[in-house]
């Protein structure tokens, strides 16, 4: 089926290209951290992970955030998303490839990314993210790769996959929660020391990931004539309201368990990231709150909801504030100030960005080319 | 026997096997690390020790090559100083025991020397993927294995005591003179202090033990009851750094 990949617009092949221009870049970079270490990047002593691991983390949510659209179709059998269940699935390969991308380009020495496996430490968290994240992608490359495939040949799916299906639901809720057990376990470190950090991590991922999923919704209706169809999107506009006021609500509980109990250690962070911190990242905290309200406004009131402009600017919105709390603010607010009270100041570098960018842009590639797959089969089927 | 019954049994059987497997396995996990049959821990006495010396610092940098900035002739783009590398430094007493101290807490507000706890339940050793670091059973000390480290950083965002530094460039190119018999590190791994465990084995104390001219430091452990450590714990007013984490910190300071 890899082949339909091969043949496509200008536009698409103008895309595919500005992409590799993109990663080309970002690999030449990469080349040069390798070379010179991550002294490149703006990492230090104390805020000793920063823009990569964040994108790990928020990507997690998107991988995990398919189970959106997989469970009301299998569970509840909600027909809308029929169409949609697929692009649910193939978005969570990229995004499951993302993540190790971005813990790999974290490595201080990738070289030796195999004593992961050849000395597993069942006590790493690390260790389990590994296997989950691993298994998730496995799983959501063979169901959706075989649901295709039947839909193809216009054969039912083979047996095996239903279970295999209801397996990816309980799974990609254990994939975000293993990656805040990543970060809430660790003694010391007040800002992530709460134990509604997986259900804050889940909420935030199921407004973020269907947010990005109605976005490409409509890229792919307006590149092809596949259409999953309005009340689908609608549905997921409603989806993204739940979650992302369950997000707000976490949130803001962190907020008052911090200030009314008055924890100077628990404060700091809080008050580093929106009030004491560099300019940019103020600015990133305060926008989040902006785009999270604006977002909100625009998600809950049912006109602006239905509407697919607004729903699309919307769902931009929360995807933005989300990205900006959890893939920027997160891990820096946890790293500052360090144990012994000092603030270093963490700003990722070019180079840094560089790769970042690169990453994300290995994403999108793949993204593309199963999108691109999945919706020259559909077309052809409307067309038979 | 029924269908239904026998289903019912197995799953009953299954689930506590289950439950035994993971009981045992939390407990293994919850154990590991402690009851070292040494408990080797540092006191510094901080009526001696007033942190305004470099001594231990120089001495411990030197005997174990610490590239304490990384490589001077790079000009990349990286915040240089925050960049290096500390196995022992001085830190304000604020920062090394924010929750023990008040506004009048006076004349004990000196800088005191902060170096890695070598914990009896360490949380850097809990979070390596790779087991590349670990709290020796025989003596306590809590080491890396410079070969095997992958470099995630994870043990750094574990230590609540910002105690790990990790080579974001070439120790190598950094280091004005290397001394022979402790190996350089490379690019990309974590280190911190080992309680001079080479020296240890040739009978020696460690460096900053050594090198410090206030006597203010003493080593040795804690199971013995004469050993210079245990003696110097005796009769006196001693805290560790944020006991209340559970760590169980084997560097000691008296007041």
């Amino acid at each position: 089926m890899l082949e339909k990949a091969l043949s496509g617009s200008k536009t698409y092949w103008a895309w595919i290209f500005a992409l590799l221009v993109l990663i080309g870049i970002g690999a030449g970079f990469y080349l040069y951290q390798l070379n010179e270490g991550l002294v490149v990047t703006g990492l230090n002593r104390d805020v000793s992970w920063g823009l990569y691991i964040a994108q790990f983390t928020f990507l997690v949510g998107v991988a995990a955030s398919a189970v959106m659209v997989v469970l009301p179709y299998y569970l509840h059998d909600y027909k809308a998303f029929g169409k949609l269940t697929l692009l649910g699935e193939f978005l969570a390969i990229p995004a499951c490839i993302m993540c190790m991308l971005f813990i790999f380009v974290d490595m201080g020495r990738p070289d030796r990314i195999v004593y992961v496996f050849m000395h597993p430490s069942p006590n790493s968290v690390m260790f389990w993210d590994t296997l989950v994240l691993s298994g998730y992608l496995g799983l959501n490359a063979v169901i959706g790769w075989t649901m295709l495939n039947a839909e193809r040949k216009d054969t039912a799916p083979p047996r095996w996959v239903k279970p295999l299906i209801y397996l990816s639901i309980p799974w990609a809720v254990s994939i975000h929660t293993v990656t805040a057990f990543l970060y809430q376990g660790l003694p010391g470190r007040g800002f992530w020391m709460t134990a509604i950090m997986a259900p804050r991590f889940l909420a935030s991922a199921f407004a973020a990931g269907p947010s990005f999923l109605i976005l490409m919704v409509l890229l792919v209706r307006k590149f092809t004539k596949f259409d999953p169809g309005n009340a689908a999107l609608r549905k997921l506009g409603q989806i993204v309201t739940y979650a992302m006021f369950v997000s707000v609500f976490f949130f803001l509980m962190e907020v008052f368990t911090v200030y009314y109990s008055n924890i100077p250690e628990h404060k700091h962070h809080f008050w580093f990231l929106f009030v004491g911190g560099p300019l940019y990242l103020k600015g990133a905290m305060w926008l989040f709150v902006a785009l999270a309200v604006i977002g909100l406004a625009i998600m809950v009131n049912p006109a602006t909801r239905n509407n697919i402009t607004t729903l699309a600017v919307g769902a931009g919105c929360i995807f933005t504030a989300s990205w900006l709390e959890k893939g920027l603010g997160l891990v820096i607010g946890g790293f500052t100030p360090n144990p012994l009270g000092e603030y270093t100041t963490y700003t990722p570098t070019f180079p840094e960005i560089a790769i970042a960018v690169m990453v994300w842009c290995i994403g999108f590639l793949i993204l593309t080319v199963l999108y691109k797959v999945a919706t020259a089969v559909k077309e052809e089927k409307a067309l038979s | 026997m029924d269908r239904g019954k026998r289903n019912f049994l197995k799953i009953a059987g299954l689930t506590g096997v289950g439950a035994y497997v993971g009981l045992k396995g939390v407990q293994a996990i919850g154990n590991k690390g402690t009851k070292a049959k040494k408990k080797l821990a540092l006191v510094i006495d901080t009526r001696k020790c007033k942190g305004d010396c470099p001594d231990c610092i120089t001495a411990c940098h030197r005997e174990h090559n610490v590239a304490e900035r990384h490589n001077p002739n790079f000009k990349g783009p990286g915040p240089k100083a925050a960049q290096g590398i500390k196995w022992i430094w001085v830190s304000t007493f604020a920062g090394a025991f924010h929750e023990q101290i008040h506004e009048r807490t006076g004349k004990r507000k000196e800088p005191v020397v902060v170096l890695c706890n070598h914990c009896d339940d360490p949380p850097c050793t809990r979070v390596c993927p790779t087991g590349a670091t670990w709290k020796r059973k025989e003596d306590g000390i809590v080491t890396i294995d410079m070969h095997r480290c992958i470099g995630c950083r994870f043990c750094m965002a574990a230590c609540p005591y910002g105690s790990r530094s990790f080579n974001f460039s070439d120790p190598r190119r950094s280091l004005k003179a290397v001394k022979p018999g402790f190996p350089t590190r490379t690019t990309g791994v974590v280190e911190k202090c080992n309680f001079c465990v080479e020296r240890l084995g040739e009978g020696l104390l460690p460096a900053c033990v050594t090198a410090c001219t206030k006597k203010a430091m003493h080593f040795g452990d804690l199971n013995d009851k004469n050993s210079p450590a245990s003696k110097a714990l005796m009769g006196v007013h001693s805290i560790t750094r944020k006991p209340i984490l559970g760590t169980g910190p084997e560097v000691y300071y008296v007041l």
